[in-house]
């Protein structure tokens, strides 16, 4: 019962969608107020809808009802209870519960909280939005859905791969989501802009939180990711390039130049049409890696059971919304007019050559993925693209970009001084120089790599620390007057600090990780030690630690370092009985410089010795400390009360913090 | 993008997007009529490779390249721990009981050596020649990437077709017995 | 792999993840055994699809990682290696896709992207700054001819 309330709630959603996406736009349109006014009221039920819709397929997982097909197919009685709520969206049609709950949020967010937006405006984007939900509501209504009965039930399910019953993986979906879906904000404005021909500063003050909260969650949700991978897979990677990482990677590269652009339109009234097409592309690329993961045309590990009927349905739903929205943009982009004028040296200047680089990479990484597509479709060989051709022209596009990245924000808006910046600069010149020689000299042959990549590291965050410095004139002026300029700094400059420096320290955790990873790989019997980057490993041997719904052995292994007891550690090895499914835990102690990482394998022999594979990965815990610094960056700035008040203010400019440092 | 660009110009920069989706979308819809997971075979047409593999227990002798010069024959990949093999088992034997053609196995990655031949005695035994292969030495000769398999092999001993999957009587009245038919002629 | 993604989903074949190479399969020597490794993060699973036989713990990939190191122990380099298993799973096999033709617009498609974004930039700037006020455009012999009178002239 409580199953076909969620369906049928969800088949009024659909309904409301209609209303929202027609009645509020042709008010707009006919300057009818209470047709727009339509649009919040319709956006907020949405929501509620849909959230009710969700709440009865949570309830069905967290029960167990096994005569619902899909709570048959992802669950069990015997699974905890987290990863009973989790399962929800562990699965494709969940999945996209998941999806459209978030996308209604947004709408009801906007409807909420974007009272300072012109009420036609509003109108218009809230209908836009509608449109999208409606495609996804189709989508689920016609394709996949959740809520399918199945008779008789079952006595039990099948439970979920044991490889999403992990606590990250249990977060990662709804965080990517947030993300993803988040640029459908961005989307919709650009297109109810597109619609009004206007294109100003306010539009950029609108827009920009919002994508600010999508490329948050994104950067949150593709760490989490990329850190369950390192940890649960067993053998210390963090990224691969698959197809479906590189969709998630796509959007969060658009995101971020569409982030850079719309700084630009917002205080310098330049480069409107630019930022109206990276709104558009950010959310087509998350609608393009979910056609990727969905509709079976690239193998992924991480694909759902496909149905090509569901590949077609996405592939029309993709040339509504992205074709629709690109032909709306050639139709009306022409039309809009950037007064901002700048030089190739200024903030603007590097800005661009931000999205340049944001923005070849995206291409970049889009080709890989498609390649094996086209080659196929034209008849040509089957071939691969993988990580060696990623990191062979992904990486090198990224190197200028990083260089560029400590010089820009010293650069003053319209017109900036190169040689004086450089001159600011040297402290992060010799800091750069004097660490890639040390560490190079310490690490030896093979390292050059490693060690640039540091020095590089090391040159964007001394830059960025010389910038805020020069900020709150440190060292410059008295620290009176230090301390009030910095308490004074606006939070979305403290927050472009932040979310450079994170970059700075994640590029030296994937530097590290990648040059200097040690591996080892041996069979232990009891008592034996093994040597590795200076940490003494003694396996203690290995026994039963069976969980609710997996059979497991615990190794343990006690680690020294410098003959005194340093860590414990735990590694495990389950098997899942309902699927028969192997998984490995591994054990992990992170350390300021490494992790430690030990993992075990099968038994072998019969005096209890089993494989096993211990790493020291250096750095590696930067990645994802810097991943988290991007995004808290990210919020900082969107908590800036620039966002939270007076909005439509117009083109106001703040002053000393919007003023180059040079002027300061 | 400023005013100085020409406007024809203008325009067809903004529609430069819309037409690369609208190719990229072409692609998709032809790559959505196409299985990402078939691998056609680069072998078709080449001589079999060398291999030589020892009999599994129970059989005098093994299965080697060489046998398979001098008449067509199909070289079918199987082992007890494949379902799908289950499913083509059935046909093969009466292929085998019709006189068809000689079936050539390669009993691929059994977990003990007793495994390959329980499973043949107990659905039957179509094979002419079978060749042990636990570390998948000929599976990989032929390029093969899961079982059942099944090559079309001719008298030159020159690989002229491939089918992944279970063998079944359609699949023989529509491909196979046409083609063997032809090499036969030859 | 498999990243991220969480969500994920169901695999079509279990993604086990696991040891992948075992003590069993290392060669003595470390440098031949450095080879092997870096060829098999060459070699696709064709298994499991997306993965390199280094990552891989399925049997096909261990037997093609045995297979690798037993040919790199025989004295094979590692061209020949690669080209043994080519011929017989295809290009496919590769996760560097061999520079042919067919893979031209892969291989050179981001430098040209590249390049294009460059000199979309480069014109960009050109129409910028022939009317930004910002660049004074130079002056005109004319206007230095006046300036100069009014610079002789002085300050009034």
């Amino acid at each position: 019962m409580i199953v076909e309330a969620g369906h049928f709630a969800l088949v009024l959603a659909l309904c409301v969608a209609f209303v929202q996406g027609v009645l509020p736009i042709v008010g707009a349109a006919r300057g009818n107020a209470a047709w727009m006014a339509v649009a919040p009221q319709a956006a907020i039920a949405q929501w509620l809808l849909v959230a009710v819709a969700f709440l009865a397929l949570m309830h069905a997982y967290v029960t167990s009802d096994f005569s619902v097909l899909n709570v048959v197919l992802n669950s069990h009685t015997d699974k905890p209870l987290l990863y009973k709520i989790s399962g929800v969206w562990g699965n494709h049609e969940g999945s996209m519960l998941l999806w459209v709950l978030i996308l209604s949020l947004f709408g009801a967010a906007v409807a909420l909280f974007g009272g300072n937006l012109p009420a036609a405006f509003r109108a218009r984007v809230l209908s836009v939005h509608a449109w999208l939900a409606i495609g996804f509501y189709l989508f689920i209504l016609l394709t996949s859905n959740p809520f399918e009965r199945m008779l008789p039930p079952a006595e039990n399910g099948q439970d979920l791969n044991p490889l999403l019953q992990d606590p990250g993986l249990a977060f990662h979906p709804p965080m990517l989501y947030l993300g993803y879906v988040g640029f459908s904000m961005a989307f919709s404005f650009a297109v109810a802009a597109l619609i009004e021909g206007r294109v100003d500063a306010s539009w950029a003050r609108w827009v920009r939180p919002w994508t600010l909260l999508a490329w948050c969650c994104l950067t949150a949700g593709i760490a989490l990711g990329s850190w369950w991978a390192y940890y649960e897979l067993g053998w210390g990677g963090w990224w691969y390039w698959d197809p479906v990482e590189n969709a998630s990677f796509m959007p969060w590269l658009a995101g971020t130049a569409l982030l850079h652009s719309a700084t630009m339109v917002e205080k310098r009234d330049t480069l409107k049409g630019w930022t109206v097409f990276l709104a558009i592309v950010a959310f087509s690329l998350s609608l393009l890696g979910t056609f990727l993961v969905r509709s079976g045309v690239l193998t992924s590990v991480h694909a759902f059971a496909t149905d090509p009927a569901r590949g077609v349905f996405i592939l029309l739903l993709l040339v509504f919304v992205i074709g629709g929205s690109l032909a709306l943009f050639a139709w009306r982009g022409p039309t809009l007019r950037n007064t901002g004028l700048f030089q190739p040296i200024s903030r603007e200047g590097a800005m661009l050559l931000n999205n340049l680089a944001m923005m070849t990479g995206a291409a970049a990484v889009l080709l890989g993925t498609l390649y094996p597509l086209f080659l196929d479709a034209v008849g040509g060989a089957k071939v691969s693209v993988g990580p060696p051709f990623f990191n062979a022209t992904f990486v090198p596009l990224m190197i200028p970009m990083i260089a560029a990245m400590a010089v820009g924000p010293l650069l003053a808006w319209k017109r900036g001084d190169l040689a004086a910046a450089m001159k600011r600069l040297w402290v992060a010149a010799a800091a750069a120089a004097m660490v890639a020689l040390f560490i190079w000299q310490m690490q030896g042959d093979g390292a050059i790599f490693g060690a640039l990549g540091i020095g590089l590291a090391t040159w964007l965050l001394v830059g960025v620390l010389v910038e805020w410095g020069e900020r709150i004139r440190l060292f410059r002026a008295p620290a009176g007057e230090a301390i009030g300029r910095l308490v004074r700094t606006p939070r979305a400059s403290l927050g472009m600090t932040f979310a450079h420096a994170g970059l700075a320290i994640a590029i030296a955790g994937i530097a590290a990780s990648t040059a200097w990873k040690v591996e080892s790989i041996q069979t232990m019997k009891p008592g034996d030690t093994v040597d590795v980057a200076g940490y003494a490993y003694t396996f203690q041997g290995a026994r039963r630690a069976d969980g609710p719904n997996y059979t497991a052995v615990r190794g343990t292994f006690t680690v020294r370092k410098d003959d005194r007891p340093f860590a414990t550690l735990e590694p495990e090895k389950r098997i899942y009985a309902v699927r028969s499914q192997p998984t490995t835990e591994a054990a992990i102690r992170t350390t300021f410089l490494g992790d430690l990482y030990a993992v075990i394998g099968d038994p072998e022999g019969t005096e209890g010795a089993f494989v096993t594979r211990i790493y020291f990965n250096p750095l590696v815990a930067w990645i994802w400390a810097g991943a988290m610094l991007m995004a808290a960056g990210g919020l900082l700035s969107l908590s800036d009360r620039r966002y939270r008040v007076g909005l439509a203010a117009g083109r106001r400019r703040d002053a000393p913090a919007d003023a180059s440092p040079t002027r300061a | 993008m400023s005013a100085a660009v020409s406007f024809p110009m203008k325009r067809f920069l903004f529609l430069l997007p819309l037409a690369l989706f609208l190719v990229i979308a072409g692609y998709f819809a032809m790559g959505l009529t196409r299985d990402p997971r078939v691998l056609p075979s680069v072998l078709i047409n080449t001589p079999v490779p060398e291999f030589a593999l020892p009999s599994i227990q129970g059989r005098d002798r093994g299965f080697a390249s060489t046998d398979l010069q001098g008449g067509v024959a199909l070289v079918n990949v199987f082992g007890s721990w494949c379902v799908a093999c289950r499913v083509e088992h059935g046909f093969l034997m009466q292929l085998k009981q019709r006189g068809e053609i000689p079936i050539h196995g390669i009993d691929w990655r059994e977990p003990d050596r007793e495994a390959g031949p329980r499973w043949l005695a107990k659905y039957g035994d179509p094979y002419a020649l079978i060749g042990d292969d636990p570390e998948s030495r000929g599976v990989i000769a032929f390029g093969v990437t899961g079982a059942p398999e099944t090559f079309l092999v001719d008298r030159q001993g020159v690989i002229r077709h491939k089918h992944v999957g279970p063998l079944t009587p359609e699949v023989w009245d529509r491909t196979l017995k046409p083609l063997i038919a032809e090499l036969r002629k030859q | 792999m498999k990243l991220r993604l969480l969500l994920i989903l169901w695999t079509w074949l279990a993604a086990a993840p696991a040891l992948a190479v075992d003590p069993r399969e290392v060669l003595a020597d470390p440098a031949l055994e450095a080879r092997a490794r870096a060829l098999s993060q060459e070699l696709r699973c064709l298994v499991c699809q997306n993965q390199s036989i280094d990552d891989s713990d399925a049997d096909l990939a261990r037997d093609l990682r045995k297979l690798v190191r037993e040919r790199i122990a025989a004295g094979d380099d590692d061209r020949r290696v690669i080209d043994y298993v080519v011929s017989r799973y295809g290009d496919f096999v590769l996760l560097r896709p061999r520079l042919t033709p067919a893979t031209y617009l892969l291989w050179f498609g981001p430098l040209a992207i590249v390049l294009l974004g460059l000199l979309a930039l480069a014109v960009f700037y050109r129409r910028n700054r022939a009317d930004d006020p910002a660049v004074p455009a130079p002056l005109s012999p004319d206007e230095r001819r006046r300036l100069e009178s009014l610079l002789k002239d002085g300050p009034r």
